[in-house]
């Protein structure tokens, strides 16, 4: 962003106030924070309204509740961070909005298990970390120097569940006190920030040292020094995921690795080495892991299970759902996802939403999680600093390989591997993680069109 | 960097579009065929989501539909369920449609297009149209007269207007009640597994799905071919008939039961079922025209539908003359459902020609708007109209003064023939008794009723008196039941 009078110097040499030459725009985010609200509760009255004819008793409360969140987010962003870019709060309150919405209408399917009131809670407590983040953090530039505490804490928290019993298969939860934790999640987050700030710190030598592998200096292999640390990292988290099993996030960590090293280093060939590496991966886990295999064979042909007579599995069921739900939908409360049964709520919430909202309603949630990662990466772009570059693209990439791992899954575009949808879903930690990733987009947002000033970190 | 980042841009633009086409692939490419999917519990639910419309009998419905507030949300339920199950079948969740439930299954349910009243609207909205009404033309005087005429016996009634083909009664004994297997619980898979490991199988109609040697009855198919083709022109005139009659080519000789058959008239012969005079006269008209008549009559027809399908009734094509001698007399393997009997005895009451029987009157959508009505329609003309008049008069002779006077009504005209079939190995098993007639009130010009009635564990083993006796009063009752009103 080159601002009028800076006659685009890269480095400002003297700070100037940008708060008289910008907007701040916190007008458009409350505006757009209402409407989301209203959004919400109006989905909330729908589903009480197709389901027994009344408007359903929390209503108030619902909305009154998701309102003081939102709204006291709002300050918090007024205070903390008025340069911000008034779209991400609106859109992440609308998803969780939306996705309490989701849940509170499967409940009603489910008497014996209400997962809402539990997942407002997890709201709750996540734009309680949203607020934290935006008055404590002052600015994003801090963090680089936790580059290594990060990593170390990152993979205590995926190392963690290890030690407690696996729940379906995978071994990613800790129970605290009636709560599951997945670690991983939190870890999504510290990884990113170890990412960025390793990157950021050694790009140059990544990008230009190193032995030439092909004639043309096509492709360049950096010495082992340095990639070293970063790749034994990478793969020990890789196989701490493979040993817990749970293979989405393993695809997400790989995926933000390539994509951050691509941006830091612009090296082409590293990107195609690492999809090849990827693929090579996939194919072996596909091959020899027998819980990934089966979930390949579904892809391939989602009716086998119905030849087989075995009745429809829950990628067909899924499918289904989206099926039924065709261009408008059934309209909310209207359809039968339940069907699909297990992870309805959390994995599968995307297939209620294609059921009863329609295509346009799915293409709409599609396009607000595409406006989310665009507008982090925008922050991305608009900063000057490498690692808050690198952090803003690293967030935003964790929402947008989230979203495609289980979005395209459920809609039998690609394997379907368990990944909560970011916000939607049902679990409280995957929804506190992603306030954070929005509070600290904002944060990133707000220094790049607001008090980047030049001045070091502090 | 800036470079590179606005390709990691660019790659989920390309991610974002992946998902968006892919999801208007399933939800609008590939959605019909998902939706149409079996496995797609969606179709059941939506199929149960609303009240099934109902089965009309004289006016009032002999369905209904309970509200279980499961997921399949309404269940059928039956009035008089085993007096109607012959004609209504079963609508059960687990084990699908029969009979009525059936065939009509697209109007009760509200899929059938015609429900629409803007087909255009309904096909963007995708709404179900409540489920429609199925106007029976039974007579519930008839079928319940039929029905408790069987009591606890094993047998079957089928009753026809004879002017039109509406039919009038079906029913088949023992029976069940179709709402033991119209939900979904255990008790259903129970209750089906019961009632299809009984002995005498309730399920089976033996109205229109099982066929029986028509014994004496098929005399009357065997004298309309022998008047039509004009072996016989005089039914008070002597045929050379031989007493006993040894069947051509065997040395088996058939005997009568009574007296006086040999050379006797048609009349007598009819009169007092002389089978000699029957099997040489099946002889006599020869295979061609034996069989043409069956035909005409309905026989070996495979496409009858009333609108479900009826089993078809046999007469050989190919027989030797003994065989044909046999076949003539209602053995052998000719084998008649009590509907192609009482479709006969209808001919014979009418002018000669055989009405396609049909047991649904009208279809409407449930504000009352006719969707679909049946009308006469005529099979073929199975024997001239001098014949059938001819017929009506040894049909009369029956009742009045020969083997079926059980039949007889005051006030009525009263046609009949009585039958007693031989069946199992060396004809062991216990003779099924069969009476088919047909009655005009005195003062109309039109029959009103002709119904056929077999009884298959009579023990009836003193010929056709007897056959008669068991199967005539029930008969009667339902021939009663149509006069009356």
């Amino acid at each position: 962003m080159i601002l009028p009078g800076m006659s685009g110097t890269a480095v400002a040499a003297e700070p100037a106030p940008p708060a008289e030459l910008l907007p701040r725009r916190r007008g458009i985010e409350l505006t757009l924070i209402v409407v989301a609200v209203l959004l919400c509760v109006y989905g909330y009255c729908a589903v009480g309204l197709a389901r027994n004819g009344t408007v359903p008793p929390g209503a108030a409360g619902y909305g009154a509740g998701l309102g003081v969140l939102a709204l006291l987010a709002h300050v918090a962003v007024r205070l903390r961070a008025p340069y911000a870019d008034p779209l991400l709060l609106p859109i992440a309150v609308l998803l969780n909005g939306l996705g309490l919405v989701l849940i509170y209408r499967l409940d009603l399917e489910t008497p014996a298990d209400q997962a809402a009131p539990i997942q407002l809670i997890w709201s709750t407590l996540g734009v309680a970390f949203f607020i934290g983040v935006v008055l404590f953090l002052r600015d994003h530039r801090v963090l680089q120097r936790y580059t290594y505490v990060s990593v170390v804490g990152a993979l205590a928290l995926l190392v963690l569940p290890i030690f407690f019993p696996a729940v379906n298969g995978a071994r990613i939860w800790i129970r605290i006190a009636g709560f599951s934790i997945q670690p991983g999640e939190f870890a999504k987050v510290l990884l990113a920030v170890f990412f960025a700030g390793y990157l950021a710190a050694n790009r140059n030598a990544l990008a230009y040292s190193g032995r030439q592998i092909w004639r043309f200096r096509r492709l360049q292999l950096p010495t082992g020094r340095v990639l070293g640390p970063i790749v034994a990292i990478w793969l020990l988290s890789v196989v701490v995921l493979v040993l817990e099993r749970d293979l989405g996030t393993s695809l997400l960590f790989f995926g933000l690795f390539v994509i951050l090293l691509y941006v830091a280093t612009g090296r082409t060939g590293w990107t195609a080495i690492g999809l090849l590496l990827a693929c090579a991966g996939a194919v072996a886990v596909g091959r020899l892991e027998p819980h990934v295999h089966s979930r390949v064979q579904d892809w391939l042909d989602p009716f086998a299970s119905i030849t087989a007579g075995q009745g429809p599995n829950q990628l067909t069921q899924s499918l289904f759902a989206f099926a039924a739900g065709g261009m408008l939908g059934t309209g909310l409360g209207l359809g039968h996802s339940i069907l699909i049964g297990f992870a309805a709520k959390s994995d599968f919430i995307l297939a209620t939403a294609g059921e009863e909202l329609g295509l346009i309603g799915l293409s709409a949630i599609f396009l607000l999680y595409g406006l989310l990662v665009e507008r982090g990466y925008r922050a991305g772009l608009a900063l000057r600093d490498p690692f808050g570059r690198l952090l803003a693209i690293g967030l935003a990439s964790i929402v947008a390989l989230q979203v495609f791992v289980i979005a395209g899954g459920v809609t039998g575009l690609i394997p379907l591997t368990g990944m909560a949808m970011p916000f939607l879903a049902q679990g409280g930690s995957s929804v506190v993680t992603n306030w954070i990733i929005v509070a600290l987009l904002i944060r990133i947002s707000d220094s790049a069109r607001g008090q980047y000033d030049g001045t070091p970190a502090p | 960097m800036t470079k590179y980042i606005r390709r990691a841009i660019g790659l989920c633009a390309v991610l974002l579009v992946a998902l968006l086409v892919n999801a208007a692939r399933v939800q609008v490419v590939q959605a019909p065929s998902y939706d149409r999917n079996p496995a797609n519990r969606r179709l059941a639910i939506a199929r149960y989501g609303q009240p099934r419309g109902d089965i009309v009998v004289d006016g009032r419905t002999v369905t209904g539909s309970r509200d279980t507030g499961e997921q399949l949300r309404y269940e059928r339920t039956y009035r008089d369920g085993p007096l109607y199950a012959p004609v209504t079948g079963f609508a059960s969740q687990l084990y699908g449609a029969t009979l009525l439930e059936g065939t009509e299954d697209g109007v009760l349910s509200g899929a059938d297009p015609m429900l629409d009243p803007f087909p255009l609207l309904n096909g963007l909205t995708r709404a179900r149209n409540p489920g429609g009404r199925v106007v029976t033309t039974l007579n519930a005087a008839a079928q319940r007269a039929a029905y408790e005429g069987l009591g606890p016996r094993r047998g079957a009634v089928a009753a026809i207007e004879p002017s039109t083909g509406r039919i009038l009664a079906l029913v088949s004994t023992p029976s069940y009640d179709p709402a033991l297997l119209s939900g979904t619980g255990p008790a259903v898979s129970e209750a089906w597994a019961r009632l299809n490991g009984q002995a005498d199988k309730p399920m089976l109609n033996r109205a229109i799905r099982q066929t029986y040697p028509p014994g004496s009855t098929f005399k009357v198919l065997t004298s309309a071919a022998a008047l039509d083709s004009g072996v016989v022109d005089d039914v008070d005139a002597p045929t050379t008939s031989p007493n006993p009659y040894r069947l051509p080519g065997t040395t088996s000789r058939l005997t009568n039961e009574i007296e006086g058959c040999e050379n006797a008239s048609l009349r007598y012969a009819f009169t007092w079922s002389c089978n000699t005079v029957f099997a040489k006269l099946g002889v006599d008209v020869g295979l061609d025209d034996m069989t043409r008549t069956a035909a005409n009559f309905g026989f070996n027809d495979r496409k009858l539908r009333i609108p479900f399908s009826v089993a078809p009734s046999n007469f050989d094509l190919r027989l030797d003359k003994a065989q044909l001698a046999l076949s003539s007399i209602g053995q052998f393997d000719t084998r008649a459902t009590p509907l192609q009997m009482a479709m006969i005895s209808a001919a014979v009451a009418g002018d000669g020609s055989v009405r396609t029987p049909y047991l649904v009157e009208r279809t409407t959508a449930r504000g009352g708007r006719t969707l679909a009505t049946t009308g006469p329609r005529t099979l073929h003309q199975a024997m001239t109209a001098s014949t059938a008049r001819r017929m009506r008069e040894l049909m009369t002779d029956v009742v009045e003064k020969g083997t079926g006077t059980v039949a007889a009504i005051p006030g009525a005209i009263v046609g009949g023939k009585t039958g007693t079939a031989q069946h199992g190995i060396g004809n062991s098993g216990t003779p099924y008794a069969w009476f088919i007639s047909w009655a005009r009130a005195e003062d109309s010009m039109e029959p009103a009723v002709a119904v056929a009635v077999v009884v298959e564990d009579a023990a009836a083993d003193r010929g056709d008196v007897t056959g008669g006796g068991f199967a005539g009063p029930i008969a009667r009752a339902v021939m009663e039941a149509v006069l009356g009103s």
